[in-house]
């Protein structure tokens, strides 16, 4: 018990320590440069507090939880040798975990506005809706595409180099095509669509299933799924903002 | 007892973004693997955890930091804080004047992806697969660095107004040589930490401020010139993280040598 405590108190001053630059930059500015006081200061106590435990608890869980479970997923379809349903599987964790993304949700209607504006679409409700709706699922889409290509690569060997390579330069290419007003928000939603507790799901399928199939390295092979994750939301939103 | 009912509230928002999640692993391991999970408790325990502890970072969040950097990115972005007086802004800006802007754009950067719980993940998870190879602090801070430069030129990309293809196009064209050049072994976990940093901390707080830049600043438009941090942030880790286990081999031959 009295080592559960101690364990517990040692993992609670690790994210202190994570969470030690925040407080810093954050101090430094109001004290020096802003010279503002701090509203609501007991909150921020409170909120503190907050952040460093339910860091430790996330961190806990990681290696409880997600990390073995995305492993002995990874084990079990390899063991299986059905590629059908590896593939279907990697395309509903891409497409599933990002559809209901509040941070793309968030981006989309965003976007939206800006088409609105810009003229791209009749400015009302139902064409604002209709069009943040298409770009999510199109982002969706984008990413359950790039984890079964990223899960195909990974089965056949292939080097991750020349497949990025190729991403950027469609990339750029669809740059010099693409309305400007799409472009940024295109850049963006690469970003925005790998969430915290997709990426150690991801990153646990990709090194199980590198270090379950024979000649593969978990090093050189594992990992580079979330690479396409960031990469294919670019080439997607580009293309739906030009078909639109 | 607000407070606990926040906490609550929390927890039912935090389950209902991840039960797409939950039910996808599930409905797969039930009926395509059909095999019993092994330590089905000690998963279903880690599970709780990771759910309990991502709401209560998430409420903390909300309730400390997002509030203070979004008031922060707010008064350093205006005009009245960068000019002294509202009265002494001229009309043509000078880049050079929102110093500030640039060295907080820097630190935040840098201190939000330290506190990132997906790039600890990865870390711990590269740290393993490398057989410690790979440290979990040096690649946090290789990463940290790359966002932190990514978001200074991405402020400065705002205030000038320069286009922002040419940068990401510029960037890519450096990562492609790099690739060529840095260690085998890297080049995959390289291009995933470009993806991995921008989540729960960053995206917040520098979409703050980018839109307090773009709003602020004369000349610029905040729906077309708010976008583009986050993807900044996502290319140059990329670099960094290349260039770090470039800079170890290097050392690592030049103390073989002595």
């Amino acid at each position: 018990m009295q080592q559960a405590i101690f364990a517990l108190l040692k993992s609670m001053l690790g994210s202190l320590r994570d969470l030690l630059p925040i407080i810093l930059v954050i101090g430094f500015f109001q004290a020096v440069v802003l010279q503002q006081p701090i509203p609501g200061f007991m909150n921020i106590i409170i909120g503190t507090l907050f952040i460093v435990s339910g860091l430790t608890f996330f961190i806990y869980g990681l290696e409880m939880g997600l990390f073995p479970i995305g492993e002995s997923m990874a084990n079990a379809f390899a063991r299986k040798g059905s590629v059908m349903w590896l593939l279907i599987f990697a395309f509903c964790l891409g497409f599933g975990t990002t559809v209901a993304e509040p941070a793309l949700i968030a981006v989309a209607e965003e976007a939206s506005e800006i088409a609105a504006m810009g003229g791209m679409i009749n400015n009302n409700v139902e064409a604002m809706e209709n069009y943040a709706d298409g770009l999510r699922f199109s982002v969706a889409f984008a990413v359950g595409f790039a984890i079964v290509i990223g899960v195909l690569r990974i089965l056949k060997g292939w080097s991750i180099q020349y497949m990025i390579m190729g991403g950027y330069v469609l990339v750029v290419l669809m740059t010099s095509i693409a309305p400007r007003e799409i472009i940024g928000i295109a850049y963006d939603s690469g970003g925005v669509t790998t969430s915290t507790i997709t990426v150690p799901l991801v990153t646990a399928l990709g090194v199980g299933l590198a270090s379950s199939i024979k000649g593969r390295n978990p090093m050189t092979d594992g990992f580079g799924l979330i690479a396409f994750a960031s990469l294919t939301p670019m080439i997607f939103v580009m293309a739906y903002g030009m078909v639109i | 007892m607000e407070l606990l009912l926040n906490i609550f509230q929390m927890i039912v928002e935090t389950s209902i973004d991840v039960l797409p999640i939950v039910s996808i692993i599930f409905g797969f391991q039930f009926f395509v693997i059909r095999k019993p999970i092994p330590n089905l408790k000690r998963v279903i325990t880690g599970f709780v955890y990771v759910l309990v502890g991502l709401s209560l970072f998430l409420l903390g969040l909300e309730q400390a930091l997002f509030p203070l950097g979004r008031l922060m990115a707010d008064q350093l972005t205006n005009p009245a804080f960068i000019y002294g007086d509202i009265a002494a802004v001229p009309n043509v800006i000078h880049w050079a004047d929102y110093y500030w802007v640039y060295l907080f754009a820097f630190a935040i950067g840098f201190s939000t992806t330290i506190a990132e719980p997906s790039l600890i993940a990865v870390a711990i998870k590269a740290n393993e697969v490398s057989a410690g190879a790979i440290s979990v602090w040096g690649l946090r801070r290789a990463v940290a660095l790359g966002v932190a430069v990514g978001i200074t030129l991405g402020s400065f990309r705002i205030v000038t107004g320069l286009p922002i293809h040419y940068f990401i196009i510029s960037g890519y064209v450096v990562v492609v040589i790099q690739t060529f050049f840095a260690p085998k072994m890297i080049v995959p976990l390289a291009y995933d930490s470009g993806g991995v940093t921008t989540s729960t901390v960053t995206v917040p707080l520098v979409a703050a401020l980018g839109l307090g830049l773009a709003e602020t600043v004369p000349g610029r438009n905040v729906l077309i010139d708010g976008f583009g941090l986050i993807a900044f942030a996502s290319l140059f880790p990329i670099m960094s993280v290349m260039a770090y286990a470039q800079i170890s081999e290097f050392m690592a031959k030049r103390s073989n040598k002595i």
